[in-house]
């Protein structure tokens, strides 16, 4: 079972193969038995799954299943669940039941799929190794000595070990593309706007997008589907036309215009990682596509714009966390003052703290042009390289992170090491545009993803190219040895 | 530039974070590393050039001011650490 693709247990369900209430038992006993490897989830919702999956079969046998009907998945636990624990990964809302669904939630349940359980988080979204969690760090299933990466790196390893076909995520710096290399994953953030942000905890909101964390791009396209369109709850989600995501995975990529921008391959990336990338771009150029150099001149300048923006943002929002409405409250404050430091200082990490003080700095009195307004500014440039690029070319190819995977512990000692890792992901959550990793191959039995970049609301283009790839090559059907192999 | 312990102190107030001695120096260090990486922007020249908050340049969207969901109080007052008679309790504020 494990194995399976999403599409697949959704035609097993259709052909009557097994029913929901089956496959999701099955699911939520394999997690039992084997997620204690990995830690890829916070909390299972057992009750709620199986009664979701009871609902499922209930609306098949009435003629009324969709794709997705009583197809399992896992939301990220940054994702509000109604009744359901979401933590963010954080101590500060170890025991926080939101009132109410995600948006993305609300639309994945009219489809009838069934939500098994929240996956593990760097805390508040905040990391790119899943070593930042208040419930451990996440090991990642091809190399239990590996993270897994991050922020998403409990829907990564949960997918990518075959524990749950599908998962939701989040990617304000490369949060699901940077797991989705890391773990062999078919991942995509959507352009800014396309999914709506209502009911997901906030970290930085001109930045934050959700998405679908899949083994192959066909099941991608069906996720997006469910978790896309406008929402009126959701102030910057745009009104735009809806595609079907699925209607042109098919499509030929014969006149295809990539650039390769010659900064994503400049000092620092793997020459392994950029041989696995050479290859993958040399395949999709068999495939009927031009390549051409391109330049990305600001592209350096995505680090220390991203990591100015984000903490400001984030210290903005994670205000709201003061012990008087949810979450955490320390014991026996001695006044208000004292409630609000130190509820704030025992219920957030290390990385936390320190990404909302460097927000609060970066927007106090006398510092706000020199960073805030710089870093906005800058920010420009690099939206007005992409929008050159994408009037000569149609998708932008390269790396996801500059390695495979790093090991355990490798990195975090020293924050400003883990902020340059996300060179390659940074800049397309700055312009807004939608970008995806898909499987590309691997150094020394570590995944690598090979980076899709393309313009505004062009989300089908980039999963029909991941697609297409993903017929002449097989990268995304492997799967770890962790797996057992079995099923599929 | 450089930032001293003090400087973390103040920092944390505004962020109504406690630290205590020990995890100011740390947060000293990694803060004025991390101040080091954003110093790079300083090198750029952005005159004449508008910042960008939104991807799209769009601007808050509005809709008309009429009532559009159920109050839900309860609900919203159920998950709350301490409630009394609809209302969220803190300590002492005004003696």
């Amino acid at each position: 079972m494990t194995n399976k693709t999403l599409i697949q247990i959704s035609n097993d369900l259709s052909a009557g193969i097994y029913s929901s209430r089956e496959i999701t038992q099955d699911i939520i006993t394999d997690i039992k038995a084997r997620d204690h490897q990995f830690n890829s989830f916070i909390n299972l919702s057992e009750d709620l799954a199986l009664e979701q999956a009871g609902a499922a079969d209930a609306r098949r046998a009435a003629g009324k299943a969709e794709l997705l009907t009583g197809v399992p998945f896992a939301h990220k636990d940054l994702f509000c669940t109604q009744g359901v624990i979401t933590t963010c990964g954080s101590k500060m809302l170890e025991n926080f039941i939101p009132p109410y669904e995600s948006t993305v939630g609300q639309r994945l349940l009219a489809t009838g799929a069934v939500c098994v359980g929240k996956t593990n988080m760097d805390e508040f979204a905040m990391g790119s190794s899943n070593e930042n969690s208040y419930f451990g760090a996440v090991k990642n299933p091809w190399d239990l000595n590996a993270v897994p990466g991050g922020s998403s790196g409990g829907s990564a390893a949960a997918v990518a070990a075959g524990l749950v076909p599908a998962a939701t995520g989040t990617d304000t710096g490369g949060s699901i593309r940077q797991p989705a290399s890391f773990c062999n994953l078919t991942g995509i953030k959507p352009t800014y706007g396309r999914v709506s942000r209502f009911g997901i905890v906030a970290f930085a909101s001109s930045l934050d997008q959700a998405g679908p964390m899949c083994k192959t791009a066909a099941d991608a396209a069906v996720m997006l589907n469910a978790m896309a369109g406008f929402d009126a709850q959701d102030s910057t989600s745009m009104q735009v036309e809806l595609p079907d995501f699925s209607a042109d995975l098919e499509q030929p990529l014969t006149g295809l215009k990539v650039g390769l921008p010659k900064e994503f391959f400049g000092p620092g990336l793997d020459p392994q990682v950029a041989d696995c990338i050479m290859v993958a771009v040399k395949q999709v150029e068999a495939l009927g596509a031009q390549i051409i150099d391109i330049s990305m001149p600001n592209l350096e300048l995505s680090i220390p714009a991203y990591y100015v923006i984000a903490p400001s943002e984030a210290s903005s929002n994670l205000s709201r966390f003061d012990g008087v409405r949810y979450g955490y409250r320390c014991d026996q404050p001695q006044d208000l003052m004292d409630m609000y430091c130190r509820t704030r200082a025992e219920g957030f990490g290390t990385e936390v703290k320190r990404r909302i003080m460097v927000g609060t700095y970066a927007l106090s009195e006398g510092y706000y042009d020199a960073y805030y307004v710089k870093a906005q500014r800058i920010r420009r440039l690099i939206k007005n390289d992409f929008v050159r690029a994408l009037s000569q070319v149609d998708v932008i190819m390269g790396p996801v992170a500059p390695t495979a995977a790093f090991d355990l512990g490798s990195n975090t000692k020293d924050s400003v090491a883990m902020y340059l890792e996300d060179i390659y992901t940074l800049s397309a959550n700055l312009a807004g545009i939608p970008a995806m990793s898909t499987p590309a191959g691997f150094v020394n039995g570590r995944p690598v993803g090979l980076h899709i970049m393309g313009n505004y609301f062009a989300e089908a283009k980039l999963l029909n190219i991941a697609h297409q790839y993903q017929q002449i090559t097989d990268w995304h059907l492997q799967t770890p040895a962790s797996n057992g192999n079995k099923g599929a | 530039m450089a930032l001293e312990n003090a400087d973390i102190e103040k920092i944390a107030i505004l962020a109504r974070i406690q630290v205590t001695a020990t995890e100011a120096s740390d947060y000293a260090n990694s803060l004025s590393s991390i101040l080091m990486l954003m110093d790079q922007m300083q090198q750029v020249n952005t005159d004449g050039i508008e910042p960008l908050s939104n991807p799209h340049d769009a601007s808050q969207r509005l809709r008309s001011d009429q009532v559009t969901c159920d109050n839900q109080r309860d609900a919203f007052m159920a998950i709350a650490p301490a409630t009394e008679k609809g209302l969220y309790l803190v300590p002492k504020v005004i003696d």
